[in-house]
This record gives structure tokens, sequence and C-alpha cells, in this order.
């Protein structure tokens, strides 16, 4: 009983994917294809406008057809304009690795700092709560006109993206340590810098991991639209070249891979949160 | 006194013959000795080193008496200290010397940039001694902003940007040349399929357009040709500005009725079966620019050679795509996922001029799209009356002034005549647009002319 219950799930997703194909498959189905003009006509334009109609959304076995062409060379280069899916999504996850990395650098210490005192919390709050929400992309042109490099851009608007919530968490992961945890460690004599070390950076740890894995997110999001936005490499850019070409299977298999990959960057970052969760 | 010889020399032989005897004269005596042991920009110093002590001092023998008493290099240093001869012998070493081999120009994917994307597959830009970099770039004020922050050296523009950017319109002004239009022609009114019936344009109230920016040919076009047909562009109309890229996308989901676009946008349009080309621009104006190759005026100062050297391959390029039997070839080349991204027969279509119109007959204009680089001043002037029409420029502007400043038609010229075209006696020119004549030397009278504008 207890087997049969654990292969329900993998089922159920089978079957919901099996339904999703299906009715992909069959709303994609050509129509007539009756030709209306002639063949020299034809020639000169796509299958679809040759029989009247305007180019249909692909069905799934040509994306998948795609997925496998992709997947047998992910890691081409053709020119400075044509590379393979591999390369790109290399690209856009070093990228926001570089981004990520250096927000981290400055958002957990400002944080630790905002965190232990209240009234430097309170004085800087109003300043994130107005900077928080402000879409990240709207800093682009800012950061062309300033920096002056559009990849250096990119990486800041990466930056300031995943800087709020690790910054937020990690303040407010150390504000709400347990005072009696800190009183006990007065008690003993501990001193400041030890306190900091030894006991509020694990009792922040898990809000603090909590907030790098929302900013990941965010991150991995920006980077598509940034990408689209100056263009030259990345995934979001090989999104942008295949909707230049009208390649809805092209622009299938980037969504696909764009998800995967944040899959993948989700999880480790909960793999890494559970390290440093602790029951209480 | 041979210019090979040290002019510092007091004691230099002055008669013909060498000095070793075995040459004609010092100066080949010279010669054979400096390519034997110091490089030929040795030589090249000592040319402009004589060539100034030469003008100085004319005698013969005052110029000796004068170096006899003050010394060799003494001299020197006083001929240095009112004359740049550090300058005057780095200007002469350049012609010739790239400053600059490896270079990155922004092209964005439509087939007005054939010149500029063919010449890198094709080797345009490996004859004049350049590695060139084309790179793909997303939309026209990236391009703008790439280029003025130096990531790019020279890009593929709209031929009214660089006026529009020198001129502080839509940006800071910053100063900038177009030394080359890319092509002429090639663009084309579509529209939706849906609108199969509405061919005349007083029908079209209502509509939403799309032109690829608001500094473009085609915005100036499609207000011109809506205006001459009664329909006020501002008021009657929607125009809006979309990337060349998603005007297909944005008429399949109706959100647009039409456009005034580059081709291969166009001919995609018929090729996936959502609109058809109702007109070509060539019959509105025959033989307009369009696009163009645009430098800052700094890149032009500063690296000379290279930017001849890069105009050049431009130039060459432009001259092998205007003959129509290169032209499948052309779209061969530039068709890949690399340049264009586009399957070959649309690319073809365009270039060809022998194309599906949607409607299901096949034209042939063999004109549809042509190559000519000159910059022809009166064009600049013509797009600045555009400006100022609907209200993108405000105020008096010396027209032919920022059109000598900004197309730079000299340089054309030369370089045209080094690979074989022909550059024509004049920078200005009469032509007609929809049939009214356009004065290039009374731009006022010209826009006063007109019933719709924005003045």
């Amino acid at each position: 009983m207890n087997r049969l219950m654990s292969w329900r799930a993998p089922v159920l997703s089978l079957a919901f994917f099996l339904l999703l194909v299906g009715v992909w498959h069959a709303l994609t189905l050509p129509k007539s294809a009756q030709q209306t003009v002639d063949s020299e006509y034809a020639a000169l334009v796509g299958a679809a406008a040759a029989t009247g109609q305007k180019s249909a959304f692909p069905a799934p076995a040509e994306v998948g057809a795609k997925i496998v062409e992709h997947l047998k060379e992910p890691f081409y280069d053709r020119g400075p304009n044509d590379k393979g899916i591999g390369i790109q999504l290399g690209y856009s996850v070093a990228r926001v690795l570089l981004g990520y990395l250096l927000a981290a650098l400055v958002a957990i210490p400002v944080g630790f700092l905002i965190g232990m005192s209240p009234t430097v919390y309170r004085a800087l709050d109003p300043y994130i709560q107005v900077l928080k929400p402000i879409s990240p992309l709207a800093w682009m042109p800012l950061a062309l006109f300033t920096l002056k490099d559009s990849s250096v851009s990119a990486i800041f608007v990466i930056f300031i993206c995943s800087l709020w919530p690790m910054l937020i968490n990690t303040a407010f992961g150390v504000a709400s340590v347990r005072r009696e945890w800190l009183n006990v460690a007065r008690t003993l004599e501990v001193g400041s810098v030890r306190t900091a070390f030894r006991v509020i950076l694990p009792a922040a740890a898990p809000t603090i991991m909590t907030g790098m894995r929302i900013s990941i997110g965010i991150a991995w999001l920006v980077i598509v639209a940034a990408e689209m936005l100056v263009g030259g490499t990345g995934i979001g850019y090989f999104v942008w070249n295949e909707w230049n070409n009208l390649s809805i299977t092209n622009i299938l298999t980037a969504i696909l891979a764009i998800g995967v990959v944040g899959m993948l960057l989700d999880l480790m970052l909960a793999r890494l949160t559970r390290l440093v969760t602790f029951p209480e | 006194m041979s210019s090979f010889k040290d002019p510092f020399d007091a004691r230099t032989s002055l008669t013909r013959g060498c000095s070793c005897g075995r040459h004609t004269d010092e100066a080949a005596h010279q010669a054979d000795l400096a390519g034997q042991t110091a490089d030929s920009e040795m030589l090249g110093n000592r040319v402009v080193e004589a060539a100034v002590v030469r003008a100085l001092f004319p005698h013969d023998a005052t110029r000796r008496r004068f170096l006899n008493a003050v010394g060799a290099s003494t001299a020197l240093a006083a001929i240095s200290t009112f004359f740049p001869l550090g300058a005057a012998k780095e200007a002469f070493a350049q012609s010739g010397r790239l400053e600059k081999t490896s270079l990155k120009v922004g092209f964005i994917p439509i087939t007005c940039a054939t010149p500029i994307i063919m010449s890198q597959p094709m080797g345009f830009y490996a004859r004049q001694g350049l590695n060139v970099d084309v790179v793909k770039t997303a939309g026209w004020a990236v391009i703008r902003d790439k280029t003025i922050n130096k990531e790019y050296d020279a890009a593929h523009m709209l031929s009214p940007m660089p006026l529009a950017i020198s001129l502080g319109v839509g940006s800071s002004p910053i100063p900038y040349t177009m030394p080359a239009v890319e092509n002429i022609n090639g663009q084309a009114i579509t529209l939706a399929i849906k609108h199969k019936d509405k061919r005349d344009p007083k029908s079209w109230k209502g509509f939403k357009f799309a032109v690829p920016f608001d500094y473009s040919m085609h915005n100036y076009l499609l207000r011109y040709f809506l205006a001459e047909h009664g329909l006020d562009p501002d008021r009657d109309v929607q125009i809006r500005s979309v990337p060349p890229p998603e005007m297909v996308a944005n008429l399949r989901a109706d959100n647009i009725d039409g456009f005034l676009a580059p081709d291969p946008v166009n001919q995609r349009a018929v090729y996936d079966g959502v609109g058809y080309i109702h007109t070509l621009t060539k019959d509105i104006w025959a033989g307009h620019p369009c696009c163009a190759f645009a430098a800052s005026r700094e890149f032009v100062t500063k690296l000379p050679n290279t930017y001849r050297a890069l105009l050049k391959a431009i130039m060459e390029a432009t001259a092998f795509a205007s003959k129509p039997e290169n032209r499948k070839q052309i779209a061969e080349a530039i068709a890949p996922a690399n340049y264009l991204n586009q399957p070959v027969t649309v690319v073809e279509q365009v270039l060809t001029g022998t194309f599906a119109d949607g409607l299901g007959n096949i034209r042939k204009e063999p004109n549809r799209i042509d190559f000519d680089p000159f910059p022809w001043h009166s064009f600049a002037i013509w797009i600045m009356t555009q400006m100022k029409r609907w209200g993108q420029l405000k105020g008096n502007v010396d027209y032919a002034k920022v059109a000598r400043e900004v197309f730079l038609a000299t340089d054309a010229m030369k370089l045209m005549k080094e690979v074989g075209m022909k550059p024509p006696a004049t920078t200005t020119k009469k032509f007609s647009v929809m049939g009214k004549e356009f004065d290039p030397a009374k731009p006022e009278d010209y826009i006063a002319s007109f019933a719709i504008k924005r003045t």
C-alpha cells in the first residue's frame, strides 16, 4: 500500500504532462493543407502562407526535435552572434553569480550592522523601503549612462536586485535573535565579536539563507530581461535573437532551459538552507 | 640637398652621385642603407626633418654655417622648440599604418546593413588588414548608447540619427559623422492581411502604424506619404516606434495595422502570411537614403587610418553589392543565425527584387533595394526639413553647415574613386518626393509649402 502511495505523485505528474502535450498537439494540428497559390509563388513564402494562412504555433513534436538538436550540440560557437544554448546559459549564470555574490558581500555585513542597532534600523528603513520596490530594469538606462559598459551594467542590475531581500532578511534575522541567548552570552562574559559569530550568526543563519534564496530567484528572473535589453550574449539575448527570427520552437526551448536552470539554482540554495537550519 | 640625407650633417656632398659611389645619387645610397640597417620609419622621420630644415634654410651655405656654428643636436633642439617636428613625423608615419586593427561594429539585423554585415563573412574587412567583429544589437537606442560609450568603434545607424545626435535632438549633443550611406530604397509599407481590400490610403483613418525609430527615414517617409494623401499623421492615425524584429509579431497579434519598415521585416510578414506589401518606398522617393555607416568625430580624427581603412572596406562592399549579379551570393552570406537570422529565400527576395507581395503576385522590381554610398548633403537637408516640419527640431538651423559637418561627402568622394566607383561632382542635388521637387537651397520655403505640419 505504501509503495503504491509513493508512485502516485510521479504517475499523476506524467499524466498532467501527457494531457498538456496532447491538448497542445490537438490544437496545433495543421488545418486544411490546400495550396491556394501557384507553386512558383509558394516557393517564395512559408508553408502556411502558401495555403492562405498565417504561420502556426509549432507542434510539440517540432519543439521536441529542436530540443534534441540543441542538446546534441550545446556548446558550438559560430561567431559573435551565434553560439550554442549551453554557452549562452553559461554567460547568464556567470553574470548572475557575479552580481549575486557582490550583493551578498555588501548585503550581509551591512544587514548585520543594521540588525544589531535598532536606531540604525529605523533610520535606514525608509530608504530601503523606497529602493526595494524599484524594478531593477529601471536602473538599466542609468547604469548604461554612468557605467558606460553594457556587461558591467547587466551585472550591476543583478547586484541591485539581489541586494534588498538579502539585506532586509539579514537585518531582520539579526534583530530577532532571542534575547535570552544574548543574555546568556552576556552572563558568560563573551566578547562582542565572539557573540556576533558564535551566537547571532548561527541564530540568524536560516533567515539570512531565506533572503539569499529569494535573491537568487529574482536575479535569475531579471537576467533574462536585462540581456534582452543589452544584447550580445546570454540566454536572454538568445530569446531575443530567436524572436527576431520568429522562431517559436527555439524560444520554447530557451524557456524550458531557463526554467530548469532556475530550478537548479533554487535547489542549491535550498540544500544550503537545510545545512544551517537548527531545531528549536 | 636630398630628402634622405641627414639634414643635420654639415658635410654631406652636394654634388650628384653618392658617397660610396655605388649609387646614382646620395638618396639611393641612403635608402639602400636604410633598408638594410634601419626600418622605413626612420627614413620617414628623416624625410620630415629634411623637409623642415630645407624649408627653414633654403640656402645650402647658410644652413652649413648654422649647423657648424651650433652643432647638429642643438639645431635639432632649436628647431623642435618652434616647429612640432614630433607631430609632423607622426603625421607622416601614420599614412598607411593602422592605429587599431581589432574593431567592433554594431548592427541591427536588417538588410539595410548589408555592406556592414557582408564585409565580415566575405572578407572585405580582412582585405584592409582589419579584424572586425560585427555585433548584433537589440535596438537603435542601445546602438546609440554603445557607440557613445565607445564599446563600438563604428555602427550601423539610421541616416537621421547622426544628425539628431549632432544636433542634440533626443540625446545630449555629441559631434557625429556619417561618412557613407548604406543603402538607398529598400523599405516598404506593409499592411495586415485583413486590410487586403483597403488599398486606398484615404481609408486608413484610425490605423495604428509602426516605424523603427522616431529619428528614421521610415518615420519621415510614412508621415510624408500619409500627409500627401490628406491624413494628418499625428491626429488621424497613430504612429509608434517599434524595433524592427518585433514588428511582424505585433502585426500578427493585431496590435498594429501596418508598418513602414526596413527589410527583411516586410518580406518576412509575407513569408509568414500575416501581411502584404502595399508600397515600396522607392515609389515614394526613388533613390532615398535609409541607413548609414556612422562614427563619432573623435574616431575619425583620432584614428584616421583605421577610419579610412574601415570606410574603404565598406565602400568596396557597397560597390560589390550594387551589382545585381552578386546579390544571391550576398543573401546566402548574410542570412545565417550569426547575422540576419532569417530564411535565405526571404533575404534573397529582398536583395534580388523578385518577390512575393503577399497577395498572390510575384513582382519584379530589380531596384527594390540598391546600394550607393554617397552621402548627399541635400539628403541631410531634406531630413532636417522633416525634423522641423514635425516639430522634432525647433528654432533656426544652419542646414548647409550641419549637413557639411555630419555627412562627410569629401571623404566619400575620395574613397569612391579609389574603389572604382564614380562619385558625383557636386554634393547637393535637387530631387522630388512623390512628384514634389525639393530644392536644397531653399529649405524654409519647402517646409512652408506643406499644408500639414507642426511648426
